[in-house]
């Protein structure tokens, strides 16, 4: 990933068999620029990465250099969910409540192994990997990640925020998971796929 | 205990005796000097106390559990003990199946400088049911529900015994006991399900937020989630 030389995002494509004109090319040019640059987070910290994420934003890694140095403790004003910590079960309707409080455009980072994938944690209380709640954009590996893997995160966001394009109707779509689609992939099928992974899978189960 | 309100310095029952606090050093792992609670509990007690060993520089008095709540009481009013303290309420599931389940407490005498361990055991194969100590020390209340939540030990006398950790409506049993597995007994897929079903907003009763008086003022659809009793919105 990180070999792969970066996009010149001075330069618009323009792809003539595709229905963008230039205003509007130009436009989404505008709008992401100003959208990647004043991603205002919203802490959910809940573990160590927290502490990581506060690093970040203190003066020697400066967050407020990609325009995030507002943090919205409020969802409502807020652009990017930054997980940060492993979320127990307890907490996954109120991370979600929050998601779904966030007005749109927004985007998730989920930081860390915990809440990427539930980490070392793999037992009864803890979820694993917020993908399992909320639709997430970039995941941030480590435990914890240094700031600067944070940061890396961050800017792989903005990459991701400047390639958008506004006639992309599906981006901004929130889906609720619809049992006649025929991507829908039933719980007791995700749980058969899940079985080999996990570092407990000794462990018995029963029912359901 | 209700008359009057004395503050307790640590060791100041001790007078001049008073040793300097210090972190004690070479402690054996069994033996050692016993703490002097342990004869006089053996003394005023002597049909309920089982037995009495220290481990660790810490003395475990074991005593059956039905004086649990008269000896704990008379640890906490007695003149020469003044157990003012209560540390821990907890529970110890053994790996042998045989084994009962032993219930801890954590006293700590602050006038005498004096930790106390007492430990009862409760048979597997009668219900897991304790007296609670709330009425002597109030913060035994959310250690208990704990002790409750982990573990199913009923504490008899406890206001309000429920779970604390994990949520209200949760199924899958009590999470350290031994033959509880370490992912849960549902699928993942059925514990999300249920997780995402709790309404986070709906998790207290009317009696825990005290706005029984200001319950008009409150908006009309909270008002009906607590006129039904809900708690936990499922």
């Amino acid at each position: 990933m990180g070999l792969t030389p970066r996009p010149d995002h001075r330069v618009v494509e323009y792809n003539p068999s595709s229905q963008e004109g230039w205003v509007a090319t130009k436009l989404d040019f505008l709008v992401n620029w100003g959208r990647a640059n004043s991603l205002w987070p919203m802490p959910f910290g809940t573990a160590c990465c927290a502490i990581e994420f506060m690093a970040t934003a203190a003066s020697r890694f400066d967050l407020a250099r990609f325009g995030m140095e507002r943090m919205s403790f409020s969802p409502r004003q807020a652009d990017v969910l930054i997980c940060a910590g492993r979320v127990p079960f307890k907490l996954a309707p109120v991370i979600r409540r929050i998601w779904q409080q966030m007005p749109q455009p927004k985007w998730a980072i989920a930081m860390g192994a915990c809440a990427s994938s539930g980490n070392i944690f793999d037992n009864y209380a803890v979820v694993q990997g917020i993908d399992t709640i909320i639709p997430v954009d970039v995941y941030v590996p480590g435990c914890p990640p240094r700031p600067e893997g944070l940061m890396y995160g961050i800017m792989m966001l903005q990459e991701k925020v400047k390639r958008e394009r506004m006639n992309d109707k599906t981006i901004r779509a929130e889906m609720e998971p619809d049992p006649k689609s025929k991507l829908y992939i039933p719980p007791p099928v995700i749980d058969e796929l899940s079985e080999p992974f996990g570092n407990s899978v000794h462990q018995t189960r029963s029912g359901l | 205990m209700s008359d009057g309100f004395e503050i307790q310095y640590p060791g100041n029952a001790l007078g001049n005796a008073a040793p300097a606090p210090a972190t004690p050093r070479n402690v054996p792992n069994r033996g050692g000097e016993q703490n002097a609670s342990g004869a006089a509990l053996r003394e005023q007690f002597a049909d309920a106390i089982e037995r009495v060993d220290v481990v660790w520089g810490v003395t475990n008095v074991y005593v059956r559990p039905e004086r649990v709540l008269d000896i704990v009481r008379w640890l906490h009013d007695d003149s020469t003990q003044r157990y003012d303290y209560l540390s821990d309420v907890t529970a110890v599931e053994y790996r042998d199946l045989e084994a009962p389940i032993e219930v801890v407490w954590h006293l700590r005498s602050l006038p005498f400088r004096r930790e106390l361990r007492l430990k009862t055991q409760l048979p597997k194969n009668k219900p897991l049911e304790i007296a609670s100590v709330w009425s002597i020390y109030k913060g035994a209340d959310w250690l208990e529900r704990e002790c409750f939540d982990m573990f199913g030990i009923r504490f008899i006398g406890h206001p309000d015994l429920r779970r604390i950790l994990m949520w209200e409506q949760y199924r899958e049993g009590f999470p350290l006991r031994k033959d509880f597995p370490l992912r849960g007994r549902f699928s993942r897929a059925e514990q999300l399900r249920q997780a995402l079903a709790a309404n986070p907003e709906a998790r207290y009763s009317m009696e825990e937020l005290s706005i029984a008086d200001a319950f008009e003022d409150l908006p009309t659809d909270m008002r009906k989630r607590l006129k039904g009793g809900e708690r936990t919105g499922e």
